[in-house]
């Protein structure tokens, strides 16, 4: 079997003395897609950011399997390539899109935004690729030269999602992807990604708090408390037979429409 | 010529005048990076040359001889009072031939005849930072100059292009300074860009309020950013000069009167009132 694309260990962040996670091991197949669920204030958008090489970890390490190189510590390698690989190899798709997009250029330029970073200088290219991704994600090619701002929420996170996706990527790191959109618009996102994610063989580590999302995206499950993983295992398995007090309380809460 | 008494030559402290030399050496020995320097209070407001002034001051000699441009032209109230003050406060000789000059201090325009080696030009530049606008942070545009990280100039090109259907960015157009460093030219038009490219004078660039030097030293590539299917192209005009009938220099747009009349006249006064004296004679 191949080698990991993501192996993390041990891996802590303290803010002082309060933890934001801690002792997180987990490793990451080519085309695995991980959840991260738990309760707000457990630590799980801590622990996105330091895999995702935003946010510095107090101990423990990071590796991606770099291509060509294997596994590299991201910590380690430098500003330069960390950023090379941010933009290439990976996508951030934030809860807001207002965070991850260019709010004041038009929706072919936030798509176009990384291509140019890597180097194209063909505008008829960088165009024609943006607007393949608009249609990708369900887009008009007619808001191609619209501004994000006028855009609805759920285009929004479409939008954001065809930004990061255009170079590529290997791995995606998604925090509430489906947060603050209503039920029909999180079902068509939801279907979207998951068409995305099988199609490109994306790996993916989705942070949820809702537990329908993560049953349908992801295939293992981690479940947080207080900054620690408290159980981890295949969705199904801790969804329909959760071990830990805390995963029981969690998949018992949920209501039923 | 002598200068005035109670001032030092050329108004700045010796000491300022090193400091603001060894800030000019290493922004020559990094062309189009931009060196911090201790900017002082001039006798003049932000905005109106305060960084150039002192570029000025600290390379300025005895024998040297300075010509003033703002817009192009050498009598304007910017201009002259930059000259006048350099004239009292150094005792040097000014002129408003291009070729006769030594310095050439300019706000928003390079002169239209051809630079020489040994000419010193200097740029009066109001916000130095190519990519102020696209990234507010400091801490983060210095890390992406550090990093050659430049992707996001072309965004803007790109949306220029998106709205208006080619670059509509006519002035401070950004520059690839020697295949390194993007740079701000200052706002000349992007008509002037070209002569940048390989010029055999010394450029150095000065922003006093937001305290950055920057140079290109001679013969130095400067690129202008575009797109390999939307090339860099200057502005062009439909007429020539009304007062001396160029056709290869930049023309300002003057309103003669209120039922539309205008005319078109070259911004460089001392290349226009020339070619003129040159016409005249020939007649």
């Amino acid at each position: 079997m191949s080698a990991p694309l993501l192996r993390v260990k041990d891996l802590t962040r303290l803010y002082g003395a309060r933890v934001g996670c801690r002792d997180v091991s987990f490793d990451l197949w080519p085309g695995e897609v991980m959840g991260i669920v738990g309760e707000s204030g457990s630590g799980k958008t801590t622990l996105l950011s330091c895999l995702s090489a935003r946010l510095e970890p107090t101990a423990g390490s990071v590796q991606y399997d770099v291509r060509g190189q294997g596994l590299t510590d991201i910590y380690i390698m430098g500003e330069p390539r960390r950023r090379m690989l941010m933009r290439t190899d990976w996508g951030i798709v934030h809860q807001n899109p207002r965070d991850g997009l260019r709010m004041g250029v038009s929706a072919g330029a936030n798509v176009g935004e990384r291509l140019m970073a890597v180097g194209a200088r063909h505008y008829g290219d960088i165009r024609a690729r943006a607007d393949e991704w608009l249609g990708k994600v369900e887009i008009e090619s007619e808001r191609l030269d619209d501004l994000p701002l006028t855009f609805s929420g759920g285009m929004l996170q479409r939008l954001q999602i065809a930004r990061n996706l255009v170079t590529h990527p290997r791995l995606v790191f998604m925090d509430e992807p489906t947060g603050g959109l209503d039920v029909s618009v999180q079902a068509r996102l939801l279907d979207l990604l998951r068409r995305l994610v099988t199609d490109l063989n994306l790996a993916a580590i989705i942070v949820t708090h809702d537990l329908a999302v993560a049953r349908l995206l992801a295939h293992r499950l981690m479940v947080m408390k207080n900054g620690e993983v408290v159980e981890s295992g295949l969705t199904d398995q801790v969804l329909d037979d959760p071990h830990h007090p805390y995963t029981q309380l969690l998949v018992s809460s949920v209501l039923m429409p | 010529m002598t200068h005035a008494t109670g001032y030092n030559f050329a108004y700045l402290d010796e000491q300022t005048k090193r400091m603001i030399r060894r800030a000019i050496l290493k922004a020559v020995a990094i062309p189009g990076y931009q060196v911090p320097f201790g900017s002082r209070e001039m006798p003049l407001p932000y905005g109106w040359g305060t960084g150039g002034i002192q570029v000025t001051a600290a390379v300025i000699g005895a024998d040297d001889t300075l010509k003033v441009i703002d817009q192009g032209a050498d009598d304007t109230t910017n201009a002259v009072s930059i000259r006048r003050f350099f004239a009292r406060t150094a005792g040097i000789a000014t002129t408003e031939r291009t070729e006769a000059a030594t310095i050439i201090q300019t706000r928003h325009r390079i002169p239209e005849t051809p630079l020489a080696e040994g000419q010193i030009l200097v740029y009066q530049v109001p916000i130095p930072e190519p990519l102020r606008w696209l990234e507010p942070r400091e801490t983060e545009t210095r890390k992406m100059h550090a990093l050659a990280d430049y992707g996001v100039m072309h965004v803007k090109l790109y949306e220029d292009i998106a709205r208006f259907g080619r670059i509509a960015t006519t002035y401070d157009y950004p520059v690839l300074v020697n295949g390194r460093y993007l740079m701000r030219p200052s706002p000349i038009p992007k008509f002037d860009n070209p002569k940048m490219h390989m010029s055999p004078a010394l450029q150095l660039f000065g922003a006093g309020r937001e305290k950055r030097i920057y140079a290109v030293p001679p013969y130095t590539a400067v690129k202008s950013l575009d797109f390999d299917d939307h090339p860099f192209e200057v502005q062009a005009w439909d007429q020539a000069c009304a007062l001396c009938g160029a056709t290869d220099s930049f023309l300002d747009e003057v309103v003669t009167d209120d039922k539309g009349g205008r005319m078109y006249v070259c911004s460089d006064t001392d290349y226009c009132g020339r070619r003129r004296e040159a016409q005249e004679a020939a007649q």
